[in-house]
């Protein structure tokens, strides 16, 4: 969908706009200090990062694919993409967000603690998140969920009074449905 | 006849070489006479190699920043790469300041830095400092080197990021251990290239064809140009004036700009900006089309944001997709070098079904004469004190048919420069714009001189600001670089003066420079010359004094000390609210709470 320009600079109002949730996927050289320079230019400009995933992806190009999630403005979502775009180490970047076929995903590792109908229920709800138990003692379970940001917030708030004691999250991946490659 | 490949494989392995011979060679090939440096325990072994390379002019500094400076003078004067060499902890924090300049004005350098050998790298061994961290974001690109068969590559590399797309300076970090060890050198063909990078020249043909319709179309067009200009080369300038011509719209530029179109022209309109001329801030302001051509929206340009030419279309050209709609909105963003988008719209606007009648901007030039008539320059002449303004108007005239380039420092009397001095070509400005560093001059006009040997080089400075790099001044004397510096000496950081004088209701919070050194004698002590002019009589006579001294002169020029520069546009205003010299009599009282709190 494509909105209509304002006519000029005038009616701008970059503060008013309101901020959104963006993934950038970016295809880097794996090289020293490439990631200092994806950080940096966050911080530089005052813009914040929601999560950061960063491996190699390919070892014989020496590529390393980052997935990063922010937080902004359309107007500064613009600016970071260019950013990122503009350096050197760059081959690629993507708004995966902007992108019908794009399919996000993360991991998290989640520790419930708790015994009697609280422990039941915990595992109950983890069956229908198709959450794996990794590991349990007869007091704590450790569940491996993974799916959209969203539906691993939803587990983890769900488990909150049922004895959430730790959460370690991967941060968000994305990668195209179909035959398109980044 | 056959190739002996065996034959030819003994050559090139015959090609063996030390890490430090191959930075001096990898210089070499790639076209560099002259460099700037220091040297320093871990950087030896390149200035070893440099010892046997005749046909490399290495310039001593007397601190890093004045190389960094120096060097920037040198690329920006010639269109070359500039080339810096220090030593690793002080030698490269020193420098840091003269990359930052040249990040924000869009120079390219080279800078190569000595570090720590590779075992102590991380051991705080003595002279260490992150290098590549603290460069990493005041850089185009750095590398630290950490393998010696990778080193032709990356120097190779560097240069053609330096100096490709948005130019800029790159660090090569290269501990000592690398300098020593030995591989094999790589030619700049043969050079691998280790990223993808390859910008954009040529611009989008369907926007270069939306942007001449809307120019053509344009009953007050407006061509708003750059720094980016004047990085495209001679070409883009004159692709420039003839797309001006052809389109007969008024040219204003940035203060990096200037010299793209030539200030003799009758279609200039000066420079537009805080302190620029009060016919192009109105043109901005009441433009229906506004060209902007490798400028970036600068906050010294826009003024108030909101304010900022309100009721025009802006076609956005530039080499960098991050300026395009980075601070105003571009109605047509087209990504290219500003010399081939030009080429391109001077073809498109030929091709144009019905050629625009020159007559349809009759009305836009009248109204333009009409804010002309003002004379937003105008300031009150003195007989018996030397005026800056007309220091550098004087200065102008007697120097203007000469082979001459101009550096600046920072503050009031680079205003006064960029207002008064007329250039009619590129390269022959050179100032610290978006950085405004002071201290930038002296060693820029240092590096201007060395690139142009028989020409004249003036920096015109500040009396503060020259103090911060004076030292450089033995570096002319070694080199006999015959530079002057034409201080405009009004015993205070002027332009800090003013403000405190306009906004903080004249409390001169130490910006009065205290035991200012007698500057004849302090030439003298270099091994110079000093000149001194304290009347407006004796400006002339003491003017062609200075360029007919064939060394280095610092000249002492005596001028009113209360001067503030105008016209001005106050903090938090717009173009069109622009104040000149002749309605101040408070201009605390136009500058509300929020224009006071800007920079």
């Amino acid at each position: 969908m494509t909105v209509e320009p304002p006519a000029s600079a005038y009616e701008m109002a970059h503060d008013v706009e309101a901020e959104t949730l963006a993934t950038f996927a970016v295809l880097v050289d794996n090289e020293p200090g490439v990631l200092h320079r994806v950080v940096g230019l966050f911080a530089a400009r005052g813009y914040n990062i929601e999560s950061l995933t960063v491996a190699e992806t390919d070892r014989r190009a020496h590529t390393s694919r980052i997935t990063i999630v922010t937080r902004g403005t359309p107007h500064v979502l613009s600016q970071i993409e260019a950013q990122l775009q503009k350096m050197v180490s760059t081959r690629h970047v993507q708004d995966v967000s902007k992108d019908p076929n794009g399919v996000e995903r993360e991991l998290a590792l989640v520790k419930v603690r708790g015994v009697g109908a609280d422990r039941v229920e915990a595992l109950r709800l983890a069956d229908i998140f198709r959450a794996r138990v990794i590991d349990t003692t007869i007091e704590s379970f450790i569940f491996e969920v993974t799916g959209a940001p969203s539906k691993i917030d939803k587990f983890v708030d769900l488990m909150r009074p049922l004895g959430l004691t730790e959460v370690s999250r991967t941060g968000v991946l994305s990668i195209e449905r179909g035959v398109e490659t980044l | 006849m056959t190739v002996q490949p065996d034959a030819q494989a003994a050559a090139d392995a015959a090609e063996i070489m030390t890490g430090a011979e191959i930075v001096v060679r990898a210089l070499v090939d790639q076209g560099v006479t002259d460099l700037f440096g220091y040297p320093g325990g871990a950087v030896l072994p390149i200035y070893d190699a440099l010892f046997h390379e005749p046909r490399l002019n290495h310039v001593l500094v007397r601190h890093e920043q004045g190389a960094t400076h120096a060097a920037e003078g040198y690329a920006r004067s010639t269109g070359k790469c500039g080339v810096v060499l220090v030593t690793s902890g002080p030698g490269a924090t020193n420098a840091v300041t003269g990359i930052v300049d040249a990040l924000m004005d869009s120079i390219p350098l080279v800078v190569i830095t000595g570090q720590v050998p590779t075992h102590l790298i991380g051991t705080d061994a003595f002279q260490e400092c992150d290098t590549v961290g603290i460069t990493r974001s005041c850089t185009k690109h750095n590398w630290l080197v950490k393998n010696a068969a990778d080193l032709p590559h990356i120097m190779h590399e560097a240069f053609r990021i330096a100096t490709t797309g948005r130019p800029g300076p790159v660090v090569i970090d290269i501990p000592k251990d690398v300098q020593f060890a030995s591989a094999t050198y790589v030619g700049p063909d043969k050079a691998r290239r280790g990223h993808n990078y390859q910008p954009r020249v040529e611009g989008d043909a369907s926007r270069v064809a939306e942007a001449v319709a809307l120019i053509a179309g344009a009953q007050r067009p407006i061509l708003y140009t750059g720094g980016g200009v004047i990085n495209a080369g001679k070409s883009a300038s004159e692709a420039l004036r003839a797309f001006a011509k052809l389109t007969g719209a008024p040219v204003t530029s940035t203060l990096m700009g200037l010299g793209a179109f030539p200030a003799a022209d009758p279609q200039w309109l000066g420079m537009v900006g805080m302190h620029g001329a009060f016919e192009s801030n109105h043109a901005m302001h009441d433009c229906d089309v506004m060209v902007a051509i490798g400028a970036r929206f600068d906050d010294r340009v826009t003024g108030k944001l909101d304010a900022f030419s309100p009721g025009s279309k802006k076609i956005h050209i530039d080499i960098d997709p991050s300026s395009i709609g980075k601070v105003v909105r571009a109605d047509v963003g087209i990504l290219g070098d500003a010399g081939v988008v030009l080429e391109q719209m001077i073809a498109a606007w030929k091709r144009l079904r019905r050629a625009p009648e020159p007559a349809r901007l009759k009305p836009w030039w009248a109204q333009i004469d009409k804010w002309r008539q003002r004379k937003g320059f105008g300031y009150r002449s003195s007989d018996t004190l030397i005026k800056p303004q007309h220091a550098i108007q004087r200065l102008y005239e007697l120097t203007k048919d000469k082979d001459v380039y101009i550096t600046t420092e920072v503050g009031q009397h680079q205003m006064w420069a960029a207002q008064f001095y007329k250039f009619q070509e590129p390269n022959r400005w050179m100032t610290s714009g978006g950085l405004g560093t002071m201290g930038y001059g002296l060693p820029a006009a240092v590096g201007v001189q060395m690139a142009h040997p028989g020409s004249l080089v003036i920096d015109i400075a500040g009396d503060a600001s020259v103090l911060m790099t004076m030292q450089e001044m033995s570096t002319a004397i070694q080199y006999n670089l015959p530079i002057k510096v034409f201080i405009l000496n009004n015993e205070w950081m002027g332009m800090v003066r003013q403000w405190q004088q306009l906004l903080h209701g004249e409390r001169y919070s130490h910006s009065y420079s205290e035991s200012l050194p007698d500057f004849v004698k302090l030439a003298e002590a270099y091994g110079g010359k000093g000149i001194r002019a304290e009347h407006p009589q004796e400006l002339d006579a003491r003017i062609i004094q200075m360029i007919e001294t064939p060394g280095p002169v610092l000249f002492d020029c005596r001028v009113e000390r209360a001067e503030n520069c105008f016209p001005m546009i106050p903090s938090g205003k717009a173009h069109n609210e622009m104040i000149l010299g002749e309605d101040v009599a408070d201009i605390g009282g136009v500058i509300d709470e929020a224009g006071r709190k800007l920079v």
